[in-house]
């Protein structure tokens, strides 16, 4: 029995140490943004900053040119709230007629879609680049947001791999009670849908939030950049004004945390969904 | 049966917009759409330009299979090759172990282990995003706190991102740092491993080294072809670190392809011979997920 807690104890001690090493990266950066820039890099500078230093915050927030990271945090938000929306309506659109509807070509379509699951964005970054040129959207939200009104095919198959398990019988039922295609979506699958949902706006919430690549191709002016754009901008401009530089990584990370603390449950079935029931 | 069932559906499906034709393609139309203008086209507008001389705002000029013939006399593209190569060779096993480790370090059924698979995934949470990448970049470099460590271990003058041996080191570990969802994955598949098959080894005495090759590691073989492929993947397309943290430096020791293709494109305008590019990964990608694929018969293992 105490050979038992004595491993117990060791095991607990050895997670968390890792644990906290792992962590160690972001509270690096949490306590530089309130550290002096003397204590940030260099050698034998402390851990904890020696006094907490919260101008940072003030003196990052105004940014490196004429806008504020007010204006970053606005666009990032405009853009994730609406792909988010986009994402969730047109994948479970497409999901719920690959899964419950039996029309010709359903099988050519499903194959498509996990064929462009594969396949990686940044092999196509050229010729979407030249596509929306053409069509005068860069240089506008238009190409960070429309493409998530057709359906993401991670999210698709997600949502694909839940509606199989919800049973059949439900829409055979709703049909005798003279439902048809479009009200048993609508009332049926849709509600019972919910989880899934969250999960997606949780993980695609946080992609958009995060991505890099879209914004640096698609958005010029400073006005409409989102913050990730906004802090390597920042960085260029501003390359030794650390504690700033950190004070807006760690705010820009607070939307991402938030969902996490309150949706991890959700985040985690997401990410295993594909590979394992599939 | 068959009578009832065609009874149903001639009560619900009268008139065109209740063919589940017509109610299918109306439900898919999102993806029909994005497939055919932002994969199909795309992709076939790219074969096009692969052939051409094309930069934004001049008319394509084809000139065949110049810009392939070209590439292979490219010393940078080779090199971007190459050092994408040794990333993917390097960081995507040392990824898999990892994830694979820590996956089973919390299989462990504790009151935390809820808490510690979530304190585990904050990296894979925020690994991929500018800030992260703006704190690796000073983490690692010459004045930051991992170099110091280096340093009091009697080490002079060490700095990561000014060698050309080392300086893809920081961005395997960037990437194996996030090994969260390979983990979350590697964790519900050894969920499902049936206890009596362990207790039995144990019985036959098996050691634990013993166990977790006999019986973890091939049962978890679907799984781990799964992570593989998955990693592979984003592996060889890695982008937005290697952009911020090194940006392809120093001497192009970490121009990583994805990297290449975007300033041969839009740096340089030459937007053809980029598309050139992105069709030799591509190719090489299905080449190579392709291979492991076929092979994989040979080490995966299923039950039933």
């Amino acid at each position: 029995m105490a050979k038992k807690r004595a491993v117990n104890v060791v095991y607990h001690l050895f997670v968390i140490a890792f644990g906290l090493l792992m962590i160690y990266p972001v509270l690096w950066m949490i306590l530089s943004s309130f550290k002096m820039k003397s204590e940030i890099l260099g050698n034998n500078v402390p851990f904890l900053p020696t006094k907490w230093v919260f101008q940072n915050y003030p003196d990052g927030w105004r940014g490196s040119g004429s806008l504020t990271f007010g204006t970053y945090f606005k666009n990032s938000i405009v853009v994730s709230v609406l792909g988010t929306l986009g994402t969730v309506i047109s994948s479970a659109m497409v999901a719920y007629a690959l899964a419950r509807v039996n029309f010709k070509g359903r099988k050519l379509w499903f194959t498509a879609m996990i064929m462009t699951m594969l396949l990686p964005g940044q092999v196509l970054m050229i010729p979407q680049y030249i596509i929306w040129n053409r069509l005068g959207f860069v240089g506008t939200f238009v190409p960070l947001i429309l493409p998530k009104y057709l359906g993401w095919p991670f999210f698709i198959y997600m949502m694909m791999q839940f509606i199989r398990g919800l049973p059949k019988e439900l829409d055979e039922a709703a049909m005798i009670d003279g439902c048809n295609k479009y009200s048993i979506f609508l009332r049926i699958i849709l509600p019972l849908l919910g989880p899934s949902i969250i999960t997606t706006i949780v993980i695609s919430f946080y992609w958009i939030w995060d991505d890099y690549m879209g914004p640096l191709l698609y958005l010029s002016k400073p006005a409409l950049y989102t913050v990730s754009l906004a802090i390597k901008g920042f960085a260029d401009t501003q390359g030794t004004n650390f504690g700033p530089m950190f004070a807006m990584s760690s705010l820009s990370l607070i939307p991402v945390f938030l969902l996490f603390l309150f949706f991890n449950r959700y985040l985690m079935d997401g990410v295993t969904a594909g590979a394992v029931k599939g | 049966m068959e009578a009832s069932r065609k009874t149903r559906s001639a009560q619900a499906s009268n008139g065109f917009f209740n063919n589940d034709n017509v109610v299918g393609y109306i439900f898919a139309a999102p993806f029909i759409i994005s497939f055919l203008c932002l994969t199909m086209i795309p992709m076939g507008l790219s074969l096009y330009y692969s052939f051409c001389n094309y930069k934004i705002g001049a008319l394509p000029d084809f000139i065949g299979v110049q810009n392939y013939l070209n590439l292979m006399k490219d010393a940078t593209f080779v090199h971007s090759l190459l050092v994408t190569i040794q990333y993917v060779v390097i960081g995507v096993p040392l990824k898999l172990v990892f994830a694979l480790f820590i996956a089973m370090l919390l299989t462990k059924p504790t009151k935390a282990q809820g808490f510690y698979r979530a304190v585990y995934y904050i990296p894979s949470l925020i690994g991929g995003s500018v800030a992260v990448a703006l704190v690796w970049k000073q983490l690692f470099g010459s004045r930051g706190p991992i170099v110091s460590i280096i340093k009091t271990l009697g080490v002079k003058g060490f700095n990561f991102f000014g060698s050309t041996t080392w300086a893809f080191l920081p961005l395997v570990l960037c990437n194996a740092w996030q090994f969260g969802s390979s983990m979350l994955i590697f964790a519900s598949g050894l969920k499902q491993i049936p206890k009596d098959y362990y207790e039995a080894a144990e019985i036959d005495g098996a050691g634990v080294v013993r166990r977790f090759f006999s019986i973890t590691l091939p049962i978890l073989s679907p799984i781990i072809l799964f992570n593989l492929i998955m990693q592979l993947i984003s592996g060889f397309m890695t982008f937005t670190q290697a952009q911020i943290i090194t940006d392809g430096g120093p001497n192009y020791a970490t121009n990583y392809i994805a990297l290449n293709i975007f300033k041969e494109g839009f740096a340089f305008q030459h937007m053809g011979y980029a598309c050139a590019q992105s069709w030799v990964m591509l190719l090489i990608m299905a080449a190579v997920t392709g291979i492991i694929f076929k092979t994989s018969s040979y080490w995966t293992f299923y039950e039933n």
